[in-house]
């Protein structure tokens, strides 16, 4: 049943995402391209739909995945699996907040939660790179093969170069939008030309 | 109970628009919460704030859930909670829906295939990005790298899973935090 199978993947994604946002790609990696229902490149797209339309990434890409793996029985089946991932994603914080609300002191000064948040911390940026290194073969090993092929396909080097431009737009602050429109271009001319 | 129910509405209210204002969620959310409700309803103060950006960090699931929930709850209980994520979500998953059928239909064109091969290229230095700014806020020391060391080579070269990884780190986190303080005594 995808539609239970949708709640129950995206509650323990979102039960196990600390930092919210990014911290949900080493997680979707495992749950949803390993189980084979999403290719990798479907949901580094979707990254940068989510970057250009509002909302927080966790409850556009649960909405996503959900509506495209329900998508496969018609409308109503896309509406329902939308509605299944992203409940799933958003239960857990909601349950969770609503007891620490209440025994807010308690939890702020919990040896316990505090130890655990000591390691959760640099976990998670251990993981979100583990992630990118994932994403870094997809986007320039396109045949996932390593070998020097890749040195043969245009492709790479055009990668290389719209990745190269965009690091040093991106840490010069211009927008993610615009730099998301900018290589959408380049890749669309690169295509048709070379 | 009228009032609460007015208030709980106004609570929908305010969630919906910064749901569907704000881009790159959510801390891009934290400043417009604040001017929204601290500012403009002044349902919660400046130090509420800052409680609920220390929370929201240390408990699972996404920043902007955890601070509509927090704030919906502060404001007038469980159907707070409730009306506020409703409002924060709500948004997103119309907007994405829609968009989702959008790229279901276009994404076979070739046109639309190639700007997704440049984009993808785009999006991971925005990516990296994101990770440098994660790197530079998280505490540093020796503890600290050899977690980071640790989570990323099992994950990345030895195919543990993440969820193993999560459960593991924050086991060994507390132990060391333990051992660290025995220390101090």
């Amino acid at each position: 049943m995808i539609f239970l199978k949708l709640f129950l993947t995206f509650f323990k994604i979102g039960l196990f995402t600390i930092g919210g946002g990014y911290a949900m790609l080493p997680l979707i990696q495992d749950e949803v391209v390993n189980n084979g229902w999403m290719p990798e490149e479907q949901i580094v797209n979707f990254i940068a739909v989510s970057e250009s339309t509002p909302g927080p990434f966790a409850i556009n890409i649960s909405t996503y995945i959900g509506s495209t793996m329900g998508g496969e029985f018609g409308l109503i089946g896309s509406l329902l699996g939308a509605f299944c991932a992203t409940m799933g994603v958003v239960l857990p914080s909601f349950t969770i907040i609503l007891i620490v609300a209440r025994i807010y002191e308690q939890f702020k000064t919990n040896k316990v939660i505090a130890g655990c948040m000591t390691g959760l911390k640099p976990a998670v940026i251990g993981l979100i790179g583990s992630a990118v290194l994932t994403i870094i073969v997809t986007v320039f090993v396109p045949s996932r093969v390593l070998s020097f092929e890749i040195f043969k396909t245009a492709q790479t080097y055009v990668s290389l170069g719209i990745f190269a431009l965009c690091t040093v737009l991106v840490f010069k602050k211009v927008h993610p939008i615009i730099i998301i429109c900018l290589s959408a271009v380049l890749g669309i001319v690169a295509g048709y030309f070379l | 109970m009228k009032e609460k129910f007015k208030k709980a509405l106004q609570l929908f209210v305010t969630f919906f628009k910064i749901g569907a204002f704000t881009f790159g969620g959510g801390y891009a959310m934290i400043p417009l919460i604040s001017k929204e409700v601290v500012e403009n309803k002044k349902w919660v103060t400046d130090d509420d704030i800052l409680e609920i950006v220390a929370i929201a960090e240390s408990t699972p699931g996404p920043i902007a859930i955890n601070s509509a929930t927090f704030v919906g709850y502060k404001v007038c209980g469980f159907w707070g909670s409730f009306f506020a994520t409703l409002g924060t979500v709500l948004p997103s998953f119309t907007i994405i829906l829609a968009i989702s059928f959008v790229l279901e239909e276009f994404q076979h064109l070739k046109a639309v295939q190639y700007a997704f091969e440049g984009i993808r290229a785009g999006v991971l230095a925005l990516l990296i990005k994101a990770l440098w700014t994660m790197y530079k806020k998280c505490p540093k020391g020796l503890v600290s790298y050899i977690i980071m060391s640790g989570a990323f080579i099992s994950t990345a070269f030895l195919d543990v899973p993440v969820l193993a990884v999560i459960i593991g780190c924050a086991i060994f986190g507390y132990l060391t935090s333990v051992m660290a303080e025995r220390k101090v005594k």
